[in-house]
């Protein structure tokens, strides 16, 4: 199952990678990692998702709390989380695809961020899944290039970790 | 007030109430001996052959005294010899400052000479690592590392201070405030808000829950783990155990958290334990565990370990509670706070019943006679000649286990010995440190000849300063732990593990200044033990074993508890 671990911590060097170790130190893999400073200049909040059991991210959720750097860390519940990824991809295009690209950008919410005579970039910011999908449908223009963020994510509603 | 970095950095000591510190000089750290040279009234420095030497001393010092260790190291290959010392006593939760100097910030991250990232080394082995690079943040660091070593569950912490950082331009703000003041300065209280650095209040119900688990048990069993210790909790366990009339099982770092001789203990408990508290594990209805992590060493098969019984965890760092093994139910808290709250309201139990099963299990105590020397005539020998508290220090393999078999503790630090991380050659460093630390004390270092070779060296300091430590060399000319798992796993394939060779204990030990005593039979071993306690210096005895003599009774790594593959007693 997929867990997402939302941690603040104080912005500075080595923080993210004793955080990173403990995950490492167990053989944990983790499928995606975001990192960023927050409104206070101090933090930095790292949003983790990785693919485990469930005590054992429990154990890790614990070990993390331990560390001086942590300020917080809270496992998000999956039903109550806004999580949003950001894609870059880049396609062949020509005169006769660009239309049938450009549709299916309409259905998917992509904004156009880059165009050649050979090329176009998109850019979508969505859920994981849904730019699954988009990068999917992208596919048959023959991929060229593929950045993503890995996952950002916020608990709904009025309460902050 | 503005004074200079390196004197805050004395000063900071001092408000710490350090005394003693252990170290090795060096290049990048030499502004800061320059400091505590003009400080030598104040703090004593002890100067060990060796970066490893003085870190197990730092560690040796903690445990025996209760107090934060401090050990100062170059950087480079100054602070990469101590690495060995920290992951020891991170494994075993010592609380130690490790202080070192790194290359200056115009030369940091440039393979400059004797360079090293530390701190990224020290990550996974240390509470916190420290990297210094502003002289303004010397106090507020400093007062944390003390106070993350020494809170919660203690461990060691590593301050690394660039050079820059330390030389004579650098004048600071600085307010001395003694360390029981100090928790409320601005460093420590943005530390507070996010990581309590008082020990958690236990959980009323959660105690309340245990009584009632406790008055439904039959069959209890206890375990004195290595918590007790460091939480000098030992009155308030003797208490428990003598209320709830259950035998207790010690677990290598619980030594001295329970009396060893007392009528309730079953000794030691999982790989070598004995087969009364092997068996008591296996047969309890509720096993309740005391600052014990259930390591691979207790906990052989995490499976069937306790299978017939509730477990109950006591322990204060909750990451702790179900690594190991699952328990059904826990409660945070130090041993002492935890264990108070259980006496207030635990009744009277009698167990004799489970006792009679239990208690006669226990191998009887006294050495056999025997035309060659044994190991536990030598470990009675000094059991019947030494004062009453007398300190310890062990390194690690078969004479680990033997010491700990058949030598009794009585308090918290009584015992050092590295428990987690198995590190040969702690012994004598630790020995150095406790007896600095305990100068009342007579302080006994129990060796094997495989390990005393790894940190010998050690011998000049107990020399030099006068220590009147007596290494006992268990000389069966082997490792003889690995030699038993040859002998009984690997088909007696003795690969690598016969030490037939050099140096000659008793010449090295007077080549060092030392006296030495080389024996043979227990009568021996009694006279030179006597002329080495009264010889007023340093001593070594050689104690010359039979290369097969095995550590009984034993279960292989991964089994039930109670598959001995030896049993207590030979043939």
């Amino acid at each position: 199952m997929k867990q997402t671990i939302s941690v603040l911590v104080e912005n500075q060097a080595g923080a993210l990678n004793r955080i990173t170790s403990l995950f490492s130190r167990r053989a944990f893999n983790i499928d995606s990692l975001a990192v960023g400073v927050t409104d206070d200049p101090t933090l930095s909040r790292i949003t983790i998702i990785v693919d485990n059991g469930n005590s054992v991210v429990e154990q890790v959720e614990k070990q993390l709390n331990k560390l001086v750097e942590v300020i917080k860390v809270r496992t998000l519940d999956e039903s109550s989380l806004i999580g949003r990824e950001l894609l870059l991809i880049k396609v062949s295009a020509n005169k006769n695809s660009r239309e049938q690209i450009m549709t299916i950008c309409n259905i998917c919410g992509a904004k156009v961020a880059d165009i050649s005579p050979t090329s176009m970039t998109m850019e979508l910011s969505d859920t994981p899944d849904r730019i699954d999908t988009f990068e999917d449908m992208m596919r048959p223009f023959n991929i060229l290039e593929v950045a993503r963020t890995g996952v950002i994510a916020l608990q709904r509603g009025g309460g902050k970790i | 007030m503005k004074i200079s970095s390196t004197k805050a950095i004395m000063e900071c000591l001092l408000e710490q109430e350090v005394d003693t510190v252990f170290g090795y000089p060096g290049g990048t750290i030499l502004n800061l001996y320059d400091e505590l040279y003009r400080y030598k009234d104040r703090i004593r420095h002890v100067l060990t052959a060796h970066e490893q030497g003085a870190a197990h001393a730092a560690d040796g010092y903690a445990r025996s005294t209760g107090k934060v260790g401090v050990c100062f190291a170059t950087s480079g290959p100054g602070a990469t010899n101590l690495t060995t010392g920290i992951a020891t006593a991170y494994l075993d939760s010592s609380p130690v400052v490790f202080i070192t100097c790194n290359v200056g910030e115009n030369l940091l991250g440039k393979d400059a000479f004797q360079e090293v990232d530390i701190t990224g080394i020290a990550m996974p082995i240390t509470k916190a690592a420290f990297l210094v690079r502003d002289a303004q943040s010397i106090p507020d660091i400093m007062r944390q590392a003390f106070a993350v070593a020494a809170s919660g569950r203690p461990g060691p912490v590593l301050i690394d201070f660039l050079k820059n950082v330390t030389s004579a331009d650098q004048m600071i703000d600085y307010e001395f405030i003694p360390w029981r003041q100090n928790r409320q300065c601005a460093g420590i209280q943005e530390l507070n808000s996010s990581h309590q650095l008082k020990n958690p209040e236990p959980n009323q119900q959660d105690v309340e829950k245990l009584l009632e688990m406790i008055s439904q048990a039959e069959r209890p069993l206890l375990i004195c783990g290595g918590g007790v210790v460091r939480g000098k909790a030992e009155k308030e366990f003797r208490e428990f155990a003598e209320k709830l009339d259950a035998p207790v099982a010690i677990t290598v770092m619980g030594g001295g958290g329970f009396p060893g001789s007392h009528p309730l203990t079953t000794g030691m408990i999982g790989m070598h334990g004995s087969q009364a508290s092997n068996v008591a594990c296996a047969e309890c209805d509720l096993l309740i565990a005391v600052g014990c992590r259930f390591s691979d060493r207790v906990a052989l098969d995490p499976k069937t370990f306790a299978k017939q019984a509730k477990i109950v965890q006591i322990d204060i760092d909750r990451a702790e509670i179900d690594k190991n093994v699952l328990t059904d139910h826990h409660i945070i808290g130090s041993a002492r706070r935890v264990l108070t709250m259980l006496n207030e309201r635990l009744p009277q139990y009698d167990s004799t019943g489970w006792k009679a099963h239990i208690l006669p299990m226990r191998a009887p105590s006294v050495a056999e006679d025997s035309p060659i020397l044994t190991p536990q005539q030598i470990l009675e020998v000094i059991r019947l000649q030494v004062p009453k508290g007398t300190i310890v220090a062990t390194d690690v393999g078969q004479h680990q286990m033997w010491s700990i078999k058949y030598l009794h503790f009585d308090y918290p630090g009584q015992l050092l010995t590295s428990g987690g991380f198995g590190t040969m050659g702690f012994g004598l460093g630790a020995a150095i440190g406790a007896q600095m630390g305990n100068p009342d004390k007579r302080v006994i270092h129990v060796t094997g000849d495989g390990c005393f070779r790894m940190n010998c060296h050690e011998l000049c300091t107990v020399e030099h300063y006068g220590l009147p430590i007596i290494s006992v060399v268990f000389n069966n000319g082997t490792l003889g732990m690995v030699r038993q798992w040859q002998n009984l796993i690997y088909g007696k394939r003795f690969s690598e593990t016969t030490l037939d060779r050099g140096p000659d204990f008793v010449k090295l030990a007077e080549a060092y200044g030392l006296h030495g005593y080389r024996v043979r039979t227990r009568a021996e071993m009694e006279e030179a033990f006597a002329k080495a306690l009264s010889c007023g210096t340093g001593a070594v005895i050689d104690c010359i074993l039979d290369i097969d003599e095995m550590v009984r009774p034993m279960v292989a790594a991964g089994s039930p508890i109670t598959d001995f593959l030896l049993k207590e007693a030979a043939k």
